[in-house]
């Protein structure tokens, strides 16, 4: 079987899951009354909701009618992107695209960061077992599953923020945002990707991009913490036992320098499973991303849904659990095929 | 007189004592261990290390009236050894009592999961075919979630049905959780199904349900207890999470994450308020960390890819 008919065949897979995450987020809202569950029926921006206008649109859409023709309803609006309305925000799809960019952009930053250091940090305690490099980097790794997330951010933000000023909360330093509004009136500033320091770069605003990165810097400190922490075990394990491989000893036999072994030979070996842990880290991050966007007030889709949440905000909180379960879902159908495509007994097996 | 261990017991003795000499030799876990005994003494002596009004639930953390109804936190003073936090509430006692509430609700939450998981594991790993496919593939759409997202989902939609939130909250955490267990015991139960014991037993007329869990279910229950010691925390730290979002315990109630969340609103002061935050994060961090470490221990021990190494 090659790699192609191995991706086709995950991407049927495929098909049956993301059904069933929808089914399942369907099958959730009955337990809600139908005048809450509307909300999340609900197309554009409707203009007065009385309780009149809500019976006209329970009809409308069906929720007096059986359970499997308001599912074929709201699939059908799920598919022309109709995510809803929120009573307190709007209408959900133009909000889950213009929070979007935000958290990318912490994403982007501490991606790349979390899987060399997880790696790194990985393969060298296992290489140098038990010497005070495994010892501090276990420590660390220990305190980075146990330390809440959200423990974490408050004290670097009261102690970063709040005491020394270094920075602030949200995403840009209030006399910098405000001053957004002008420069985009004088033609001076354009929004291309809505992510602060890309967007800063290419206007040529250093003072904007060194703010912006500024204001990352302490939920990047947070999600790398707490996610590098499974990586690095998980690395370690995974070199240790390349370590101890007969291809390792006949290396060493050849003469081969311990440095030629440890990276040319063990680490391309053991960083195979790790690449299945990609995954694993999507989730984290979209689960720190709520907890961390909270606690710096960053406004990004991870504070989005936990305002949502707090508020009882269905439509919000149910499209934000659907949109990570597909990211999800994707992330792992990429590191399958991934897997795949490093290690050819995956797909021939 | 000499008491005489019974020829049965034999085998069992041994083992206790090979592991009690493991876990002995290994600093970090007798550390875990130390810490979850602190804390189970703790949850054990609640009542008397912090004594709770008479009449009203133990589980509310009493407000100082002599320290007026100021919303700013006071400073620890040897009434109140860790301060006090919003509305003048006793920290030790919510630390304190906060305890045995972490411990209530990972148990609480624990014993159904394992319950569920070994009636469904045993289920979809001994019978297979398509059983065991319908369940692995409804485990699978739930495992697509990343769980705190899903139990936030839920404990919406479920507060919006009428539950309280504690409750919510709770039947949210099963909700995630089971999945994990039951494909933990498909696995264990494929591993030891077409082994010749069992084979044996089938032989001699034994039932299925005498098979599953007479035969199968003994050689899982290490995989169990490891797995169960590593997620106690973990469900904790899930609550305090969702607690955090202000979603689970309501404000007053003595929870650490709930303590927390109350506490985030004076960190504006920077580090002016810093006990009302440190306390309870300092408890739940070595709570969870405990957990963890005497998982790990107990893996070293009782897994048999780890234990002679």
């Amino acid at each position: 079987m090659g790699l192609r008919e191995y991706i086709i065949r995950r991407l049927i897979l495929l098909i049956p899951v993301a059904l069933g995450v929808i089914v399942l987020i369907f099958a959730l809202l009955q337990v809600v009354p139908p005048t809450r569950r509307v909300f999340v029926f609900l197309s554009g921006n409707p203009r007065e909701l009385n309780p009149e206008v809500l019976k006209s649109y329970i009809h409308m859409y069906g929720l007096d009618q059986p359970v499997w023709v308001q599912f074929a309803v709201w699939l059908n609006q799920l598919l022309h992107g109709n995510l809803g309305f929120s009573e307190i925000t709007g209408p959900v799809l133009d909000n889950l695209l213009r929070r979007a960019p935000a958290t990318i952009e912490i994403v982007i930053y501490s991606a790349p960061l979390i899987i060399l250091i997880g790696i790194w940090a990985g393969v060298n305690a296992a290489v140098k077992r038990d010497k005070p490099f495994d010892h501090v980097s276990r420590v660390l790794s220990v305190l980075g599953t146990s330390m809440p997330s959200f423990f974490f951010g408050i004290a670097l933000s009261a102690i970063f923020i709040a005491t020394l000023k270094w920075t602030g909360t949200g995403r840009l330093s209030p006399n910098l945002d405000s001053h957004l509004t002008t420069l985009r009136g004088l033609g001076q500033w354009h929004d291309y990707t809505n992510m602060v320091t890309i967007d800063a770069l290419l206007n040529g605003r250093l003072d904007y991009f060194i703010d912006g990165l500024k204001h990352l810097v302490l939920p990047v400190t947070v999600l790398v913490f707490i996610n590098t922490a499974t990586l690095v075990r998980v690395a370690r394990s995974s070199m240790l036992e390349a370590l101890s491989k007969t291809y390792i000893i006949a290396a060493r036999a050849k003469g081969l320098s311990q440095k030629e072994v440890v990276y040319k030979h063990a680490r391309r070996n053991a960083l195979i499973p790790v690449v299945t842990l990609a995954g694993l880290i999507v989730g984290g991050m979209m689960t720190g991303l709520v907890i961390t966007e909270t606690v710096f007030q960053f406004p990004g889709l991870g504070n989005w849904a936990a305002y949502a949440a707090q508020r009882f905000d269905v439509p919000v909180v149910a499209a934000y659990a659907l949109f990570s379960a597909i990211v999800f879902v994707l992330a792992n159908l990429i590191v399958d095929i991934l897997y795949a495509y490093i290690d050819p007994r995956i797909r021939l097996g | 007189m000499k008491f005489k261990v019974p020829e049965r017991l034999q085998p069992t003795i041994r083992e206790i004592k090979f592991i009690l000499r493991r876990i002995k030799d290994t600093p970090l876990s007798l550390f875990g261990i130390a810490i979850v005994m602190f804390f189970v003494v703790i949850a054990a002596f609640a009542p008397l290390l912090a004594p709770p009004v008479p009449g009203l639930n133990p589980y509310l953390i009493p407000s100082d009236p002599a320290l007026g109804f100021r919303v700013e936190p006071s400073p620890p003073s040897p009434k109140h050894p860790f301060g006090t936090t919003l509305l003048q509430r006793d920290i030790y006692y919510g630390c304190i009592w906060g305890t045995r509430w972490a411990f209530q609700v990972a148990l609480e939450v624990i014993i159904p999961i394992v319950a569920i998981g070994v009636v469904l594991g045993l289920i979809a790993g001994y019978y297979g075919g398509v059983i065991d496919e319908i369940l692995m593939r409804f485990t699978d759409i739930i495992l697509a979630f990343p769980g705190l997202i899903l139990a936030m989902c839920l404990v919406t939609v479920l507060t919006q049905a009428n539950w309280t939130t504690i409750d919510s909250v709770l039947l949210s955490i099963i909700l995630i959780g089971w999945p994990g267990y039951t494909r933990l015991i498909r696995g264990e139960t494929l591993r030891v199904r077409n082994e010749d014991y069992i084979e044996a037993a089938r032989a001699s007329g034994a039932s299925d349900l005498r098979i599953m869990f007479r035969h199968i279910l003994p050689n899982t229950i290490y995989s169990i207890i490891i797995v169960a010691s590593l997620d106690f925390g973990g469900i904790v730290l899930t609550t305090a999470a969702l607690s955090f979002l202000g979603l689970g315990a309501p404000t007053g109630w003595a929870d650490w994450g709930r303590l927390i969340y109350d506490g985030m609103g004076f960190v504006s002061g920077g580090l002016r308020w810093w006990w009302s935050w440190v306390y309870p994060g300092v408890f739940i961090s070595l709570f969870v960390l405990g957990w963890s470490l005497l998982g790990d221990a107990l893996r070293d021990v009782l897994d048999p890819l780890y234990r002679r190494k």
